[in-house]
């Protein structure tokens, strides 16, 4: 093999690798938060809403859990206009991994949420709960303490997956790394470089949601 | 420009053959890596299992689209450009090897302790304690969850469209490049991609209800 690296032409570059990933780190935080909540109210919905109900989100979650995230994208940014809505690439590409994200987490939650046994919601009944505050106080906290670990590595695929929007150009780390490549073409330097950094991203969001996970839910003490 | 018509429709029902294709093709290279991550994970070496333990962390914890990159362009900087397909197939499988070892060696683990040492017990070696007695149980549990995985697989081949490989998305692509339909077009992909898709869906699913009844007692 005789071929020399040059590293120079990415190191010059390092600001647009930089903005990218921050961009990278905020959309992925944006849309794990809006995901969990639109979960929250999914599974809600999908364990103890109205059977109609029941069905349009089973059949939402079905659809988007088998079809590739890269399609659901297309749909979005280029069918939307169709319907005279008009994206600019990073609405389109956070739309778009908040409704996959969602699907995915809502089943997550669901689990959590079938996990709590009966007689705790009984009990909340009988303490004068509503319907309402007995999910929002006992079923809510416990079951997102349940699911918090694969909650956490469906979040850090949802990172990973964001490297998929830079086909609609949303200027994020991937769409970076593509337009330094198409500039100097130091494909391989650049990809090297941007999947450490991502692999950065990746362990750095674990060691954030392992914080959170001590600070909403400390350890039960010992009685 | 030019309408959709019912050729458009069959083109994208025979670039399915391509996603099957491609999904069988890295199956197969990420069940071979797959198995080899496994083991090693499983080893009495710490070393070994640290090794494989850095594979896993390198590859679920980077996004597929950028690994398919750099088999792409690294094949090329190499000096042997590989074709889109090749290229895609290896990338797919190095990926499918980090989960699939992931998966299996849970399965390995979950099989009792006692079954070993009943086996060593009996003076198996290593090899026919894992081929006798392991895998055969390991295997029952890895089904269900294996075959889960064959969803995330192939829809993951539609990232070699990516690299201009025409499979289902790159062929909806093309063809909303000649008609400039994308909402029916790219609608009709994700609605091919669920007909591959659900069918493993189900059954995963019922694999794993089934499995649940068999170990409750």
């Amino acid at each position: 093999m005789d071929y020399s690296f040059h590293f120079t032409d990415v190191w010059i570059a390092r600001d647009e690798l930089l903005d990218g990933a921050w961009l990278t780190i905020r959309l992925s935080a944006l849309s794990m938060v809006l995901s969990l909540i639109v979960a929250v109210f999914g599974a809600f919905a999908r364990s103890s809403g109205p059977k109609w109900l029941q069905g349009v989100v089973a059949a939402y979650v079905e659809f988007i859990r088998n079809t590739p995230f890269l399609v659901q994208v297309f749909v979005i940014f280029f069918g939307l206009p169709a319907f005279g809505i008009r994206l600019d690439a990073n609405t389109g590409a956070l739309i778009a991994m908040v409704l996959n994200g969602s699907a995915y987490t809502i089943e997550i939650v669901r689990a959590g949420i079938e996990a709590i046994s009966h007689g705790q919601v009984e009990a909340a009944y009988a303490l004068g709960l509503h319907r309402l505050q007995a999910f929002r106080k006992i079923v809510l906290p416990q079951a997102l303490r349940a699911v918090f670990a694969p909650l956490c590595s469906q979040f850090i695929l949802l990172m990973l997956n964001s490297s998929i929007v830079s086909v609609i150009s949303a200027d994020e780390l991937t769409a970076a790394a593509q337009d330094i490549q198409s500039r100097t073409f130091r494909s391989f330097e650049v990809y090297i470089v941007t999947i450490g950094i991502y692999l950065v991203l990746s362990v750095g969001f674990s060691v954030v949601f392992g914080m959170l996970n001590r600070l909403c839910f400390p350890k039960l003490e010992a009685r | 420009m030019r309408s959709l018509n019912f050729g458009d429709f069959l083109y994208l029902l025979l670039a399915v053959r391509w996603t099957i294709l491609l999904s069988m093709a890295a199956f197969a290279g990420g069940g071979l890596i797959g198995a080899g991550i496994a083991l090693l994970r499983v080893s009495s070496r710490p070393a070994v299992r640290l090794l494989a333990g850095l594979y896993i962390q390198l590859f679920q914890g980077t996004p597929l689209l950028l690994q398919l990159f750099l088999v792409f362009f690294g094949s090329d900087m190499l000096g042997v450009p590989l074709p889109a397909f090749v290229a895609a197939t290896i990338g797919l499988s190095l990926n499918a090897g980090a989960f699939l070892g992931e998966i299996w060696r849970g399965s390995i683990q979950s099989v009792p302790k006692s079954q070993r040492e009943a086996a060593e017990a009996l003076g198996l070696h290593y090899a026919t304690i894992m081929r006798r007695v392991i895998l055969p149980q390991a295997m029952r549990i890895a089904t269900a969850p294996t075959v889960g995985f064959l969803v995330n697989l192939v829809k993951a081949t539609s990232l070699a469209a990516v690299m201009g490989f025409i499979e289902l998305t790159r062929a909806g692509q093309l063809i909303n490049n000649a008609t400039f339909r994308p909402l029916p077009v790219f609608a009709t992909v994700a609605v091919l991609y669920f007909l591959l898709c659900w069918p493993l869906t189900i059954a995963s699913r019922r694999l794993e209800r089934r499995m649940a009844l068999a170990t409750k007692r």
